[in-house]
């Protein structure tokens, strides 16, 4: 009889794996994100009066 | 020789799938949690950046699902004993005990840092207070000794929408507690709606649910009274600026189909509801899920149409 290498448990805990692979990826992209957006020019007064529309628009035509 | 032991697997503790450890945070909840946020994050006035919005709200659903992990934590013993939970990932056997309490309380601590640090002290601190409601005050404590359980445990579930307006403003205001109501006051109706089909369920392992308590005809006489009160209140957020001409029509209609539902079902009598497989009572549960979407859809609708027009949208008050 062959041996079977891989089993079913194996593909569950690569799964797993790569899901907290993603899970940790996404949180450092995040924390980088926000990191340059707080250390960006609106720094500390993310609104500066403009509406939700105005600085959403702004953010996607720069 | 071949050595045999090599292809011996063993599954335990630390086996589970990855998709396990995001069933024990609650996803169906957990998208409620997020949708409701986002109305209170879009609705709310001035503006986060587009990226601290977003760390915000994932900031919240963590929060949510690491409450959902402790729930199943707490709730495992029952949860094998009801049909509707039997299948959740620890009494299902994927997930130890042991693994979703380490879960929720690492991923609850995680959440209100990183939103203390991502929008502010305010919307950190409604977050901590909501996972300390919903897994001690309504997990532990409410939910297996009171059949007001869902209606203060319902507070929990109404936190999203205000501490989403929070994480833009620092504060609490009049809108974002009427948001919060509109919440509070839909859950007896929805979860007694499920409780009223489900009633075998919660009476096995005593829980002590609304229907199995005061019986059957006072839950339908209170999911009417729930309903009545929640029309009001449910119209008042269009004239603040969490609402406008959207949310006014949108609200108005939904909460009569609700209230309509509702009276449809405290007309009805036990022997009735069997008979027709409690096809009322579905209908309630479901016109409730679709309520709370259509609602807080029109308030995002209506601050979009705001955002883009400006001074040309209404704002009542």
């Amino acid at each position: 009889m062959a041996l079977k290498r891989e089993h079913e448990i194996h593909h569950r805990r690569r799964g797993r794996n790569y899901g907290v692979l993603a899970a940790l990826g996404g949180l450092a992209v995040l924390l980088f994100a926000v990191t340059i957006v707080k250390m960006g020019p609106q720094a500390g007064n993310p609104s500066q009066g403009k509406s939700w529309g105005e600085t959403l628009m702004q953010w996607v035509l720069e | 020789m071949t050595d045999l032991t090599a292809n011996v697997i063993h599954a335990g503790p630390g086996d589970a799938g990855f998709r396990d450890y995001v069933r024990l945070m609650k996803p169906r909840v957990m998208s409620l949690v997020v949708f409701t946020a986002l109305a209170g994050i879009i609705a709310a006035p001035g503006a986060l950046h587009p990226i601290e919005a977003l760390a915000s709200l994932i900031c919240i659903a963590v929060g949510a699902g690491a409450s959902g992990a402790l729930n199943m934590w707490y709730d495992a013993d029952i949860d094998a004993a009801m049909s509707r939970t039997a299948e959740r990932p620890i009494p299902a056997g994927k997930v130890e005990a042991g693994e979703a309490l380490s879960l929720g309380l690492g991923l609850s601590f995680l959440s209100v840092v990183m939103l203390a640090l991502f929008a502010n002290l305010v919307a950190a601190g409604l977050l901590a207070f909501t996972i300390f409601f919903y897994a001690v005050i309504y997990t532990i404590w409410l939910k297996r000794s009171t059949p007001q359980n869902i209606v203060i445990g319902g507070a929990a579930g109404a936190f999203p929408p205000m501490i989403g307006w929070a994480a833009v403003t620092g504060d609490v205001t009049i809108a974002s507690t009427l948001m919060f109501l509109v919440i509070f006051l839909w859950t007896p109706p929805h979860f007694w709606a499920l409780a009223l089909f489900r009633n075998s369920d919660y009476a096995r392992v005593g829980v002590p649910m609304m229907p199995v308590v005061a019986g059957e005809a006072s839950t339908r006489r209170q999911i009417l009274w729930y309903a009545a009160v929640l029309l009001p209140v449910a119209v008042m957020p269009a004239f603040t600026l969490a609402g406008g001409p959207v949310y006014l029509v949108v609200a108005t209609l939904a909460s009569l189909r609700l209230l309509g539902d509702s009276w449809a079902v405290s007309r009805r009598s036990s022997a009735m509801a069997a008979d027709d497989g409690y096809a009322a009572e579905k209908r309630l549960f479901g016109t409730s899920i679709i309520y709370l979407f259509a609602v807080f859809g029109a308030m995002i609708a209506d601050a979009l149409i705001r955002a883009f027009t400006g001074a040309f949208w209404p704002v009542w008050f």
